[in-house]
């Protein structure tokens, strides 16, 4: 059932401790090509640690981490940019890779933001930023691409509209895709798997699974966990609950 | 031609300029200038080493600084101490174990004033050689870690998420940091080299609004410093190194009338 050319990262069993403090343990996942995980749960669960952990950015971890890709992209949470640094977006969008300008600028076109090519990073407002931070991901063309809440600060419109580019990026680039979702009881509908963590794996499946799941619901009370299926529109296969995902069409 | 003293100071300022330009303006975008003083600090070990076993000077504070800068690089990983906390102790303690060197070396003649602010103009072939093998070497070496140090220089974690190894590219910096002082000591004096490295680099910040750009600037206003200053120091006879960095504060000065892009909010 593990096809090992499409595995793009696997974690077993995956932790960190820091000063005494296990930040998350316990974490075993797997992201393949052409597959979006969503990460879900509440603050200091150990969602960005878990994304951290993939990345290879923790140097002592407890579990496994086995990497198959290179081609990686990377959309923090947070990025400070320091003033002391004249930067602009171009700039930007050629951090770690070499692109060429029509790639540039087809990458801003997709996420609205050709505008902003010749601006200073530090003049783009939270959302613009966010946007810029997605089409630099985008335009690398990665195999993995980490998202930590990229929809942040991007106002509704907006977040249903970059919803829609990380399906089009999934079935385009045929990319795997490992979401951190800041709102809890969304989930987008194009997910293949949700991870629930709560310091561990709480609980995982198919976003369906996961919101009928007994501990998701205690851990978010029956009610919001109700919601979690809002984007689910068009879910119609039925997947076994554990970290294994065998795809069985209806 | 290089038989005048002046034409062989101007020839290793001009050097110099070329080399700290670039080097500078990632000090300052890495917030590493008191890094560069620690570095300069500690050379003063390196001379003494240099006297005592007769090692090359260049060589011998080359070494001292690269081994402080890995001795900080650990102390960072091992401690809670702020950086600069560490930095202080690390220049203050190697400043204070040169000078008791210097100090168990009573017999050995030692100018202490030519050390601490140098004697371009007493600069031989030698010296000239030294500078421009050495700085073609470390531009060669800054050009090739460009992307990578730049990368994670703008954001440490993106860049070693996405393969960027900046940890390596960090320490391949700081050798170079290291060894722009270790060739330029002799010209400017360890108290002056940071001098060179952030003032240029700074006045370049003001007149730029891209990496590229103020590299260029950078590299204009060091050789700017460099010609400005010595002739200066040769028509109203001042100290060549200091008339240097003087020059350079004086172009940083008039850059501030043309200041590009300030944030709003003033942080």
């Amino acid at each position: 059932m593990t096809n090992k050319n499409d595995t793009l990262v696997k974690l077993e069993n995956a932790g960190v401790l820091v000063n005494d403090k296990w930040l998350v343990r316990g974490v075993s996942l797997e992201i393949k090509k052409g597959k979006i995980i969503t990460l879900i749960g509440p603050n200091g669960s150990g969602k960005s640690t878990t994304a951290k952990i993939t990345l290879g950015l923790y140097k002592n971890i407890e579990g496994k981490v086995e990497k198959f890709t290179d081609k990686i992209a990377y959309v923090p949470q947070k990025i400070n940019i320091d003033w002391t640094l004249p930067i602009r977006v171009n700039d930007f969008m050629n951090l770690t890779s070499t692109l060429k300008n029509n790639e540039i600028d087809s990458a801003l076109e997709i996420t609205g933001t050709p505008h902003l090519k010749n601006k200073d990073l530090k003049s783009l407002s939270g959302g613009e930023f966010q946007r810029v931070l997605m089409a630099r991901a985008i335009a690398k063309k990665p195999e993995l691409l980490v998202l930590d809440e990229p929809v942040q600060g991007v106002d509704f419109n907006g977040e249903i509209a970059l919803y829609e580019l990380i399906k089009k990026i999934s079935d385009t680039l045929n990319c795997g895709i490992l979401l951190i979702s800041h709102n809890l009881h969304v989930v987008m509908s194009k997910t293949d798997h949700v991870v629930c963590l709560n310091g561990h794996v709480c609980c995982s499946g198919t976003p369906i699974d996961v919101a009928n799941n007994e501990k998701y619901q205690e851990l978010f009370g029956k009610d919001i966990s109700k919601i979690l299926s809002v984007y689910e529109h068009s879910h119609d296969h039925i997947h076994k609950i554990d970290g294994t995902i065998e795809k069985k069409e209806n | 031609m290089l038989d005048d003293f002046f034409v062989r100071a101007l020839l290793v300022g001009i050097g110099m300029a070329l080399v700290t330009g670039p080097l500078g303006c990632f000090v300052v975008w890495r917030r590493l200038s008191f890094f560069g003083d620690t570095l300069a600090h500690s050379a003063l070990l390196g001379v003494t080493l240099s006297y005592t076993t007769e090692i090359n000077m260049a060589l011998s504070v080359f070494v001292i600084s690269s081994i402080v800068a890995l001795i900080l690089l650990k102390l960072q990983k091992k401690t809670n101490l702020p950086a600069d906390a560490l930095l202080g102790l690390l220049a203050h303690s190697s400043l204070a174990i040169g000078l008791v060197v210097i100090g168990l070396l009573a017999t050995i003649r030692f100018d202490l004033m030519g050390l601490l602010f140098g004697d371009i103009l007493a600069v031989n072939v030698n010296d000239i050689a030294v500078v421009w093998i050495g700085g073609a070497i470390i531009l060669i070496v800054l050009k090739i870690i460009w992307k990578p140090l730049f990368a994670s220089t703008v954001n440490y974690e993106l860049a070693e998420a996405e393969g960027m190894n900046p940890e390596k590219y960090n320490a391949i910096f700081t050798i170079l940091l290291a060894a722009i002082i270790a060739i330029s000591i002799k010209m400017v004096g360890l108290l002056l080299i940071t001098g060179m490295l952030i003032i240029p680099a700074a006045m370049a910040r003001n007149l730029s609004d891209n990496p590229n750009q103020m590299v260029i600037f950078s590299i204009i206003g060091g050789l700017l410093s460099v010609i400005i200053g010595l002739f200066a120091s040769l028509e109203i006879n001042t100290p060549s190194g200091p008339s240097i960095i003087t020059s350079g504060l004086i172009l940083f000065i008039l850059s501030l009338t043309k200041i590009k892009k300030k944030s709003q909010l003033n942080n």
